[in-house]
């Protein structure tokens, strides 16, 4: 090092100068928020009441979660309409989960700590809800999660308006059996934890009612190649396909599945992650006829639903349509508003204690909170894909099923 | 002050500059940031000091070492299940079995693989010696067959994608796509108290500051030489009577045992591993990290992952919907007009602000003939 100190000193110093402004544009990035103690979420002491969503609005889980942030700010858009909540407005912050579950659990904490968010709708996948369950008891804050699930699970801060096993596969199973005659089953699903738990029910499930499992395939999200796995349903010759795929992947199995020769016929399929959003990216000459176990769907009757419907269409355009997750995310804002008029405040464990035995008149029809484990009442509904790409309802339970997300009342299920 | 300059290797070239730096950094990190960030904001500088910890490894394999290591999610991964088990063992409480085992439903008492991690002497050790393990095995095969270059970053890149289909594939076990997550205590700290999190961001911090130093010493010692040496032209080392799969080796391991460590601290501070975070894309974009940082640079490569995450939080709060397009766009004007990361661009001003003062004429040629080497040496 022969260079002249002088020089030397002085791009130490220019160094030295860039590496502090470089950190001050870091730290005035970070610390862009104001005063924040993470207290839990009940201050609700300005003129309006802050309230977060949170969904993927990029990466692989986009496609579905999109519509979800919608519905929940329709219903926003239609509470602050009829006069806000306590006689505030709401004002929804919304983040995106990115499809990655630490930035759940990092978005989860930002809207709580430094939005004060008074609830956050939000969540699809299952690690996304465990990313961010954590989170949400920590902070006593409260999260309302819209999808179905894979159950087994009944956090204190967590209510979950989307259906468990109970609500959605087995009567769904039951179909298959009673309906459709099936002796013989085949699982396929995409390779991650709630297709895997759905199967482990099915499985103990067809043990007691006589329904033999001829095969069990899995393949990672985001898989689009499914000629193997259809060479061997073939093999196997079900009477009927269980299907748990999620996202992307369905258009490529559904595709694949009609190239083979294969229609609703000769096999029929029942889904329960595929709604009226996916059947549009799948399209419905490749899917008529087959099968999906839900608790709504846009046709579903009743003029809470026509009206939901109308107003969706009206604010997003009427080529969107609306689907089981969509409502239940709209379903689950109105949900918390009822509850927060009825305890009269935004405070959490208020809210809880309030929101026990809820009703409220869904477009699904009317649902209950179920005070012990926060899961709701909801009907089952199978349907049937129709050529116009909506989907009529074949068959399902007469009256709402209460939830049962530890599979208690089923002896079959002890164990699992 | 005293005591940093003790720390310091005797042959750093700029003893002083360097030493105001770091105290500078040190400084920053331990005393202005704590005072001036909010608890939730803290905890993320903590997730990104972890990340800086990784990205030190990056900046050796490849800055210096010229190895394109596109699988360190594949170390970082396995320090965090190391820590992750431990951590779920313990919170479990004596004889009782972690949640994450009891939903799968399919274990009376703890499994096998689970069993020795029940000991913190046997996890957090493990946390970085597995990793090191492997990369050891791994780099002994690969780099004594001379796979290099695009095949080596092709090779690293794969061992991530399958690890991901073992831990998802293995549920019962690992608690597949879910990972491991809802975590409480971290040796008496409890995760979920704001305090306790602080604490935990000293920890990192100055873990980070520790390993900075350490791996800036081996970077500038005659090892360092040799494996800029190896990087530049393996086959001339490699006659001059130097083993080049040796050299390669040692980077190639302290790099993947610092992606452990990385891994095991950001299990208490986040709070979560799981699949999603070791895989091929995450391992492509910790690259990213160090490539806008400034590959050459141990430093920089440590900054450029506080500050990609830095922005990358930012930017995605204040535009949720179209953050990943902005990002990218930064990413592609990056790569385009700073192809050497934000070092590169500091040394540019440095270099345009040198030409607006010329100093003498023959201190300018003195400053311009040593160039290439002092570049280097510079860089570290």
């Amino acid at each position: 090092m022969n260079r002249p100190i002088r020089g030397q000193r002085r791009a130490g110093r220019r160094a030295l100068a860039l590496a502090l402004a470089a950190l001050a544009v870091v730290a005035v990035g970070c610390g862009s928020d104001s005063d924040e103690s993470s207290s839990s979420a009940t201050s609700a002491s300005g003129d309006t009441i802050p309230v977060g969503i949170l969904h993927s609005l990029s990466g692989t889980m986009a496609i579905s979660e999109v519509s979800v942030r919608d519905s929940a700010l329709l219903a926003i858009d239609e509470i602050n309409a009829a006069g806000g909540v306590l006689g505030k407005q709401l004002e929804p912050v919304v983040e995106d989960g990115a499809s990655d579950w630490p930035t759940f659990a990092e978005k989860a904490q930002k809207l709580i700590s430094t939005d004060k968010v008074a609830a956050t709708f939000g969540g699809w996948t299952s690690a996304s809800r465990k990313a961010m369950l954590p989170v949400f008891e920590r902070n006593k804050a409260l999260l309302y999660y819209p999808v179905q699930y894979e159950g087994l699970e009944s956090s204190p801060y967590i209510f979950y308006t989307g259906a468990t096993t109970n609500q959605q596969i087995i009567p769904g199973l039951e179909f298959l059996k009673e309906e459709l005659e099936a002796k013989t089953l085949f699982l396929v699903g995409s390779d991650y934890v709630f297709p895997r738990t759905a199967n482990k029910v099915i499985k103990a499930w067809a043990k007691v009612n006589d329904v033999e499992i001829v095969g069990e395939e899995y393949a990672p999200l985001g898989n689009t190649e499914y000629a193997t796995t259809i060479n061997k349903i073939k093999q196997a010759k079900p009477d009927a396909v269980f299907q748990t795929i999620n996202g992307d992947s369905n258009v490529a199995f559904w595709k694949q599945f009609k190239d083979a020769g294969l229609d609703s016929e000769t096999l029929p399929v029942i889904s329960v992650s595929t709604s009226e959003d996916e059947v549009k990216g799948v399209g419905i000459e490749n899917i008529v006829g087959q099968y999906v176990a839900w608790n709504y769907y846009q046709t579903t009757e009743g003029s809470k639903n026509e009206a939901f419907v109308k107003a969706y269409k009206e604010k997003y355009g009427q080529d969107r349509v609306t689907g089981d997750p969509i409502e239940a995310g709209y379903v689950s804002v109105h949900l918390w508003a009822l509850a927060v008029e009825k305890a009269g405040t935004t405070d959490v464990e208020k809210v809880k204690e309030a929101s026990k035995g809820l009703e409220f008149d869904a477009p699904e029809g009317k649902v209950t909170i179920d005070g012990e484990n926060q899961h709701i009442y909801k009907t089952a509904r199978i349907g049937q894909l129709q050529p116009d790409g909506l989907i009529k309802e074949v068959s399902g339970s007469d009256e709402p099923i209460k939830p049962d997300p530890f599979l208690k009342t089923y002896d079959w299920a002890t164990g699992l | 002050m005293n005591a940093v300059a003790k720390l310091l290797p005797s042959s750093a070239p700029k003893p002083s500059a360097f030493v105001v730096r770091f105290a500078l950094m040190a400084v920053a990190l331990l005393l202005i940031a704590p005072m001036v960030l909010s608890d939730f904001r803290l905890s993320l500088l903590a997730k990104f000091l972890c990340f800086a910890i990784l990205a030190i490894g990056i900046g050796l394999a490849w800055g210096q070492g010229g190895m394109l290591v596109l699988g360190q999610g594949l170390f970082f991964g396995l320090g965090g299940y190391c820590m992750g088990m431990h951590m779920k063992i313990v919170d479990a409480g004596p004889g009782q079995l972690p949640d994450i085992l009891t939903f799968s439903g399919q274990h009376e008492s703890l499994p096998l693989l689970w069993v020795p991690f029940s000991s913190a002497w046997f996890a957090i050790p493990m946390a970085i010696l597995l990793p090191m393990a492997i990369a050891a095995l791994l780099g002994a095969a690969i780099f004594r067959q001379r796979i290099r270059g695009a095949y080596f970053a092709i090779l690293s890149q794969a061992l991530a994608g399958a690890f991901v289909i073992v831990l998802v594939g293995n549920q019962a076990l690992t608690g597949g796509t879910n990972g491991l997550t809802n975590f409480q205590t971290f040796f008496g700290l409890s995760v979920t108290s704001p305090s306790d999190q602080r604490i935990l961001y000293f920890v990192v911090a100055v873990v980070l500051l520790v390993v900075f130093l350490a791996t800036r010493e081996l970077a500038l010692g005659r090892y360092g030489r040799l494996l800029l040496a190896v990087r530049d032209d393996e086959d001339r080392v490699r006659f001059l009577g130097y083993d080049p799969t040796r050299v390669k080796l040692v980077a190639y391991v302290v790099a993947a045992g610092l992606a452990g460590l990385a891994g095991a601290l950001f299990v208490p501070v986040v709070g979560i591993i799981s699949p999603a975070m070791l895989g091929i894309v995450p391992s492509v974009e910790m690259v990213i990290w160090v490539a806008l940082g400034g590959r050459t640079a141990l430093a920089w490569a440590a900054a450029g992952a506080v500050i990609v995450n830095t922005a990358k939080t930012n930017i995605s709060e204040q535009f949720p919907s179209t953050w990943l397009y902005m990002q990218g766009l930064l990413f592609v004007v990056v790569i385009l007009f700073l192809p050497k990361g934000i070092a590169g661009a500091v040394e540019n001003l440095r270099a345009l602000a040198a030409r607006r003062q010329p100093p003498p004429a023959i201190s300018r040629l003195t400053r311009r003939r040593p160039r290439a080497p002092a570049a280097a040496e510079e860089s570290v």
